[in-house]
């Protein structure tokens, strides 16, 4: 089924999506993949440091802490991992497709617990990354690997939130006009992957 | 005759053949993919090869990469035993070739200068290659850029001699399996049998430089390309892994001699986008 969804994306939307929906994303996405994700725990295992230091701050107020430390708002947000090539002069991004999503497990939980609602990359997850998704009302979307150029032509604007000194995996902010995913994992848990080859081996 | 091969010719070429290769597919992968999408099941392989197209179309007119992962260069430097190479280090030579393209062709620079400490180097280099001396007086050049979500479903199998061919199937079909939507498929299964820990993966990486359309002239071998290929696109993994017939465009093998012991095996995997340029000079 094909659904036109425009962010933030909040639980309201999620449990509107189902795996194996056609997705059609406009509005503001966050690009971040292997290294922005370790600097952003990094920040934040610098606040919880402090948090267990002083033991003052309470459950809400060492999340409003945590919240504060990462780079862009992180309620509701959308991050596509993703690394571009260079754009060329008048182009917003160069060629713009997904990367491996499993190499951000580690990193996903924490972040969806935090308030992120999607994530959008390609490949498998680990049963921990699919817990939080289903704990947190978020959804994980796949954008057609290998076809960064097709999918760059969605991307209107690209600008430099932070970590600059990372090149191709600094976290970038886009704005983008009915950008192409498939859901693969709901908040229900369910697992397009998983059926979808199913249904094809023989 | 000794003929002479200039280093500063062989920076130009290496610079062309990055860009060349990072957005326009050979031409045999280019009618594997067509010829994948005419006989996919699935709706939604359907609809994807179909975006592949469009990807490929794009990127050719308007030249965006293929692919955002624009690769590690990886090069087969194969030197006619009769040619003497002039100016520069050939070493020297071939990475400023890398440089130059990835930086003037706008391609990703997706290289980092040590594996534990991380930083990139900003140009892709160094490449990784492979230099072979060969009979003649020609150099021949294979540029192949390798993306990483493939590679990294790469393995190698240490074998035992009594697990024998249907061993080989087996790891084969595991690492396919295993690789699934990581790989982006319709993927290139690239595979080296015999010879050592480092010279099965060797061969299993020439394969995948190999022509799609091209199989192997030893008959056994030849069999099981076909058989393989046959065997992976019944797993349902499917363009894209979102389930389809189209998991794989071709399952290379090369084989080489090797120890009365041993039955090494190695499993390069690659997706849709199986870059190789290849210049004779």
């Amino acid at each position: 089924m094909d659904k036109y969804i425009n962010t933030p994306i909040n639980a309201e939307i999620t449990q509107g999506l189902h795996a194996g929906d056609y997705v059609y994303i406009s509005g503001t996405i966050y690009v971040a993949r292997d290294a922005a994700h370790k600097r952003m725990a990094e920040a934040l295992d610098r606040v919880e440091k402090d948090f267990n230091g002083d033991g003052k701050l309470g459950q809400e107020e060492l999340s409003h802490k945590l919240r504060e430390a990462l780079p862009f708002p992180i309620v509701d947000s959308a991050i596509y991992y993703m690394g571009p090539s260079p754009a060329r002069e008048g182009k917003p991004i160069g060629s713009a497709g997904p990367t491996t999503a499993s190499r951000m497990d580690k990193y996903a939980s924490r972040l969806l617990d935090l308030g992120q609602k999607a994530m959008i990359g390609k490949g498998k997850r680990a049963p921990e990354v699919i817990d939080g998704i289903v704990r947190n009302q978020a959804v994980y979307f796949a954008a057609v690997g290998g076809a960064g150029a097709l999918l760059s032509k969605c991307i209107k604007k690209s600008e430099l939130v932070c970590y600059g000194d990372l090149g191709a995996e600094a976290i970038l902010k886009l704005e983008v006009q009915d950008f192409p995913v498939i859901v693969v994992i709901d908040r229900d848990g369910n697992n397009l992957y998983e059926f979808a080859a199913r249904e094809y081996a023989k | 005759m000794i003929r002479r091969v200039s280093t500063e010719e062989i920076t130009n070429h290496i610079k062309e053949m990055c860009i060349e290769a990072n957005h326009y597919l050979s031409e045999d992968m280019e009618k594997a993919l067509v010829s994948a999408a005419a006989r996919e099941q699935s709706p939604v392989g359907k609809k994807i090869l179909g975006q592949l197209q469009e990807n490929l179309d794009i990127a050719g007119k308007e030249m965006i990469p293929i692919c955002q992962d624009t690769g590690m260069a990886v090069v087969f430097a194969e030197i006619g035993q009769d040619v003497h190479l002039e100016g520069g280090l050939l070493e020297d030579a071939i990475n400023e070739g890398v440089r130059l393209g990835y930086l003037e062709g706008f391609l990703r620079k997706s290289v980092v200068g040590d594996p534990i400490i991380r930083e990139n180097t900003k140009d892709n280099t160094p490449a990784v290659i492979h230099y072979d001396i060969v009979a003649g007086d020609k150099v021949k050049l294979t540029l192949a850029p390798k993306g990483f979500g493939s590679e990294n479903m790469s393995r190698v199998f240490m074998l035992k001699p009594s697990d024998g061919i249907e061993g080989v199937k087996d790891a084969i079909l595991t690492a396919v399996r295993d690789a699934g939507p990581n790989a982006c498929p319709p993927m290139v299964v690239g595979v080296g049998i015999g010879g050592t820990f480092e010279k099965c993966a060797l061969l299993a990486k020439k394969a995948l430089a190999r022509r799609v359309d091209e199989r192997s002239p030893v008959l056994y071998v030849r069999e099981l390309e076909e058989e393989m290929l046959g065997k992976i696109n019944m797993l349902g993994i499917g363009p894209g892994g979102l389930g389809g017939t189209a998991t794989a465009l071709a399952v290379n093998i090369n084989t080489y001699p090797t120890h009365i012991a041993g039955l090494p095996v190695a499993i390069n995997i690659c997706c849709h986008v199986n870059r190789h340029v290849v210049r004779v000079l």
